[in-house]
Parts: C-alpha cells; sequence; structure tokens
C-alpha cells in the first residue's frame, strides 16, 4: 500500500509538471519572454542567470528560456499529435482486422507485419527521406510507423470480444455492425488504448527530437528541443548549457509522462501492476 | 525443429518481399523529380529527360520497381549519385562498423541487464534493487543521443579519458586498443536503455521463477543459493529473457542512428542519414535495405533460439 501511494505521489508530482509545461506552452505567445527567434550576436553563449537572459543565450544570442517555451509547443505538439494519429488509424484498422476478419484481416496485419520487420527509427528515417525533411512529414512518418502496436492490440482484444454472448446477441437480434462495433466492441477497448496512449506520448516525443537532432525534422530558425540539442553541440566545450539544458527539458518531460503512463496502467489494468 | 525453421523460412519470403516494396515504394513516391534533385534546378529539358531514361525514371512503377529487386537480388544496389561509388560496397563497409557497435552493445546490454536483474531480485526491495527501478525508469525516459553528449562532455572534454569521436584516432590508429578505448562511449550510450529494460524483466521473471515450487525442492535437497539461482532458476527465466534481448538487438540496430551521429561513428546509420540530407535516393535505399534485412534476421535467430529453449512451441 505504502508503494502504491509513493508511486502516485510521484505521478501527481508527474502530472503537475506535466500541467504546468502545457499552460506554459499554450500560454507562450503572453508571457513576458523575447522573441525566440531574435538574434542578437554581441550577446551569443551567455551563461545561466545573465541579466535578462535567465537561462543564457545560445549561438545566436537567443534566449534559452523563450525557446525553451516555445519548444515545448513543438515537442508537446508532435508528441501528442502523432500518439493520437497512430491510435486513430490503429484503432479504425485493429477493429476492422479483428471484427470482419477475413482478407481486410490478412491485408492489415501483414501490412503491419511488414512494417514492424523495420527498426522503427529507421522507417521513419526512410519515409522523411521520401516526404522530405520538416516537422510536418516527420509527424506523417512516426503516426505511420507507430500505428501497427495499436493495430495489433486492438485486433487481439477485438477478436476475444467478438465471440462474447453479448455480441452474438445483438448480431442475434439484428443490429447492423456499426451498432455493434460502436455500442458493444469499442467500449472494451477503451483500457487499454488508453494504457497505450499514455504511454505512447512520451515515446513519440522521444523519436521526434532524435528525428530533429538528425537534421530531418523541425527545420531552422523554429524552436524545437531536438534542434536545439543538434545546433548546440558544436558549442558545446564553450557553453555546456546550450545542450544540457535542451536534452534536460525532454528528459523531464517524458519521465513526467512516462511517470502518469504507468499509473494511468496500474489503475485501468492494475493485472499488469501485480505482475 | 527442422520443420519449425523450415515453417520459419517459408515466412520470411513474403516479409522480405513486402520489406523490398516498402523500401522502394517510400523513396519513389516522393514529391519532385529525382532527376531535378540530381542536377538541380537550373538543368535544361534534354539533359533531365536523358538523365530519366537512364535512370528507368520515364517506366512505370511496378516496370522500377521490378528493375531495382532485380539488381538487388544479383547484389547491384545501384552508384551512390553523392560518392560516385557502387553502394554495396559502400554500405558492407559500414556496416561492419555498425555491427561492432552494436554487437557491444548487446552484450553489454544482455550481460549487465540480466545480472541486474537477478541481483534485484535476490535482494528484493533492497536499495540496489530500488536504485535499478529508477534507473530503468530515468533509462526509458532520456534521449539517447543527449546521454552521448552527456557522457561525452564528462569522459572526453573534461576529464580527457577517452577519445571523444570516430572508430580510430586519425594519426597513429588503427589497434585493437585504439578501437575498444573509441568504442566505450558510443556502445555504453546505445546500450543505456537496453540494460534497464533487460534487467526489469529479468527481475520480475526471476522473482516468478524463485516462488516455483522446484525451486523450493532445489533448497530443501541443501542446494546452495548460488546453484539454485544460475542453474536451475536462471534457466527457465531465460525464455521471455531471449525474446526480450532480441527485440532489443534489434531496437539497438536502429537506435545506433543516433548514437552513430553522436560520436561520429562510421556506421550505415551516419551514412544514411548523409545520403538523405545529400538526397542521394540509391544510398539511402541501400542503407535502409541492409539495417531492414539484417532485423528481419535477428528476428528469425531469436524466434530459432526460443523455439530451441522451450521445445513445445514447436508444437503449436
Amino acid at each position: 500500500m505504502r508503494h502504491h501511494l509513493r508511486r502516485n505521489r510521484l505521478a501527481v508530482v508527474a502530472l503537475i509538471v506535466i500541467v504546468l509545461s502545457v499552460m506554459a506552452a499554450l500560454a507562450a505567445p503572453w508571457l513576458p519572454l523575447s522573441d525566440p527567434d531574435a538574434v542578437n550576436t554581441p550577446s551569443r553563449l551567455k551563461a545561466p542567470g545573465t541579466p535578462g537572459h535567465l537561462l543564457g543565450t545560445d549561438e545566436f544570442g537567443r534566449d534559452l528560456l523563450s525557446r525553451l517555451v516555445w519548444g515545448a509547443r513543438v515537442s508537446l505538439i508532435a508528441g501528442v499529435g502523432t500518439a493520437a494519429a497512430a491510435m486513430l488509424m490503429g484503432v479504425g484498422l485493429g477493429l476492422v482486422a479483428g471484427y470482419y476478419r477475413g482478407w481486410p484481416e490478412t491485408l492489415i496485419m501483414r501490412f503491419t507485419d511488414i512494417l514492424m520487420a523495420f527498426p522503427f527509427i529507421l522507417l521513419a528515417i526512410a519515409i522523411v527521406a521520401g516526404l522530405g525533411p520538416g516537422l510536418r512529414n516527420a509527424m506523417i512518418a512516426i503516426a505511420i510507423v507507430g500505428f501497427p502496436i495499436y493495430a495489433r492490440l486492438v485486433r487481439s482484444v477485438v477478436l476475444s470480444v467478438r465471440e462474447r454472448e453479448f455480441v452474438e446477441a445483438a448480431r442475434a437480434l439484428g443490429s447492423p455492425d456499426r451498432l455493434i462495433l460502436a455500442r458493444h466492441v469499442v467500449p472494451h477497448l477503451l483500457s487499454p488504448v488508453v494504457v497505450a496512449f499514455s504511454l505512447d506520448i512520451g515515446a513519440k516525443i522521444l523519436v521526434t527530437a532524435g528525428l530533429s537532432f538528425l537534421g530531418l525534422g523541425t527545420q531552422p530558425p523554429t524552436a524545437d528541443w531536438g534542434s536545439m540539442l543538434a545546433t548546440g553541440r558544436q558549442f558545446v566545450i564553450l557553453s555546456p548549457h546550450v545542450v544540457l539544458l535542451p536534452g534536460f527539458a525532454i528528459f523531464v518531460i517524458v519521465l513526467a509522462l512516462n511517470l502518469v503512463g504507468d499509473a494511468v496502467r496500474d489503475i485501468l489494468d492494475p493485472r499488469t501492476h501485480a505482475a | 525443429m527442422g520443420r519449425f525453421l523450415a515453417r520459419r523460412l517459408l515466412h520470411l519470403g513474403p516479409v522480405l518481399l513486402g520489406v523490398s516494396v516498402i523500401v522502394f515504394l517510400v523513396l519513389h513516391l516522393a514529391p519532385g523529380d529525382p532527376a531535378e534533385v540530381m542536377l538541380g534546378a537550373n538543368a535544361n529539358k534534354e539533359d533531365l529527360d536523358r538523365l530519366r531514361v537512364q535512370l528507368g525514371l520515364d517506366q512505370p512503377l511496378h516496370v522500377q520497381y521490378l528493375t531495382w529487386i532485380g539488381h538487388v537480388a544479383r547484389g547491384d544496389l545501384g552508384r551512390s549519385i553523392w560518392m560516385k561509388r557502387p553502394v554495396l560496397g559502400e554500405v558492407l563497409e559500414r556496416f561492419k562498423a555498425t555491427l561492432v557497435l552494436t554487437g557491444t552493445a548487446l552484450f553489454l546490454s544482455t550481460l549487465g541487464g540480466i545480472t541486474l536483474g537477478i541481483v534485484s531480485a535476490t535482494r528484493a526491495n533492497s536499495l540496489l534493487d530500488r536504485c535499478s527501478a529508477v534507473a530503468s525508469l530515468f533509462g526509458a525516459s532520456m534521449p539517447v543521443f543527449w546521454l552521448g553528449i552527456v557522457l561525452m562532455v564528462i569522459f572526453s572534454l573534461w576529464l580527457g579519458w577517452l577519445p571523444a569521436s570516430g572508430m580510430y584516432a586519425p594519426y597513429g590508429g588503427g589497434g585493437l586498443r585504439d578501437l575498444l578505448a573509441h568504442l566505450v562511449l558510443p556502445a555504453v550510450t546505445l546500450a543505456a536503455a537496453s540494460i534497464t529494460i533487460i534487467a526489469r524483466l529479468t527481475r520480475a521473471t526471476m522473482l516468478e521463477t524463485l516462488g516455483q515450487d522446484y525451486v523450493r525442492t532445489a533448497r530443501a535437497k541443501g542446494l546452495g543459493e548460488r546453484m539454485v539461482v544460475w542453474r536451475h532458476a536462471l534457466k527457465n527465466a531465460l525464455i521471455p529473457i531471449v525474446t526480450v534481448v532480441g527485440v532489443q538487438a534489434g531496437y539497438l540496430l536502429g537506435g545506433a542512428v543516433l548514437t552513430e551521429t553522436v560520436f561520429a561513428w562510421p556506421g550505415v546509420g551516419t551514412l544514411v542519414v548523409q545520403g538523405i540530407l545529400a538526397r542521394d535516393v540509391p544510398l539511402v535505399q541501400g542503407g535502409v535495405l541492409v539495417i531492414a534485412l539484417s532485423f528481419v534476421l535477428v528476428n528469425l535467430a531469436v524466434d530459432t533460439l526460443y523455439a530451441w529453449l522451450d521445445p513445445r512451441i514447436k508444437f503449436q
């Protein structure tokens, strides 16, 4: 019990961190911050604590605090957006595969098998290579690469639910498939999908940051934690804070998301926790 | 076992075909004209048309695919536009470096993860066990490229103990010692997340196995704790561990792209990224195809090992 409470207390702290980050990201235009893209070469690479620049400046003299807050918008939108897109695609295809079976199932599941035959980030890189670098394309790539996990999860749940008596009864009463899916099958998906989604956002933020770090995601001068890390890398000897701060920001937000995701799993799926 | 392997090999065909179609399609359905990309915006129409015919871009897509896969089957991955060399030779050369890095990282994560997991399981809720739990949470949340930079700053720039980048020293290097010195930081960076995952799974599986009746019987017979843990419990706990190690092997192959970029490790990952930035389609195609093929083969090896460890699997 104590362990459970301590875990939840950690999750509460993590939730506060997430809420504060989201609020700061949403309120960025109204916060008293300098322009994140305003170049000011004379005050480049200033250390944290410099008057007017609480967290210092980067290689172009841009305010790091401002770039971190604006970068949070990009990272959070990318994380939530790609996880949501992957989830929607995966749930839709998983429902079709699990409920209708037959050739749609074979087609969908073989396609997911093939996508899963690639290392996750490599396939995302290959898709970005095809579509061209940029945040939008990176997000499309990550969503495509991410949907098979949801499709498999949803299919496996639907396969067991469709054989249950209440579904058979609904079918015998002449309910159309759409109604059976919406009223009797989808509610059973909520818990596993919410658990997977809550744990997925952090992973998606990491991959987006990774693609930006490789120069395939967000393009300069847009502030994004991954690209800030990539450009700051050249100045790591002179000013380690330029690299350490955006990396730390990614770490803290992903850690908070994982802690909350764990707590959601503990609440919605106690068996996993017990195991 | 033979039948299991035959069935798995049969299943491999469609997967390999699918992988080749995806690799071909993602790079050929791209917006824009590859000939224009190669010759630049100022090229005249005649030159563009000639290059399109030369590259086969005037053919329908399925003909282009069949031509390409025919060449791939003969070991011809085309010529790199950027390097002006055959892609296969370049990719295989770089693949050796990737194998050295991922192989070492896999070794470190398996050895470290299993040892840490066993120690955590035998001393559940101890300080070490709690540290391991915190480390696993950190490992899953830390961007691998950031960890690499932090390690590089500490061990190369501040302490000066290890080289910061490359596979060998540019001057006077080349020996095994030089390679090992260059390998430490990238391998540890790449292995960090996997160690924590393997450790947590080993801990959970070992705790479950240590609670089984046959372990109690072994203890009751008077066997030493070391014998009980390493000889009796670990053998049965190994099956799920092998699976996760296999999954991690694939993850390491993919994750190597980021680690290689941080440490300028001359592997396929850096080659693919350089190829993308140089818009070198054959090079990117070749690199992605080779990594994907090795990923598929690793999965096959894991499945086979799994069936060998647990003979019940082949009957399913």
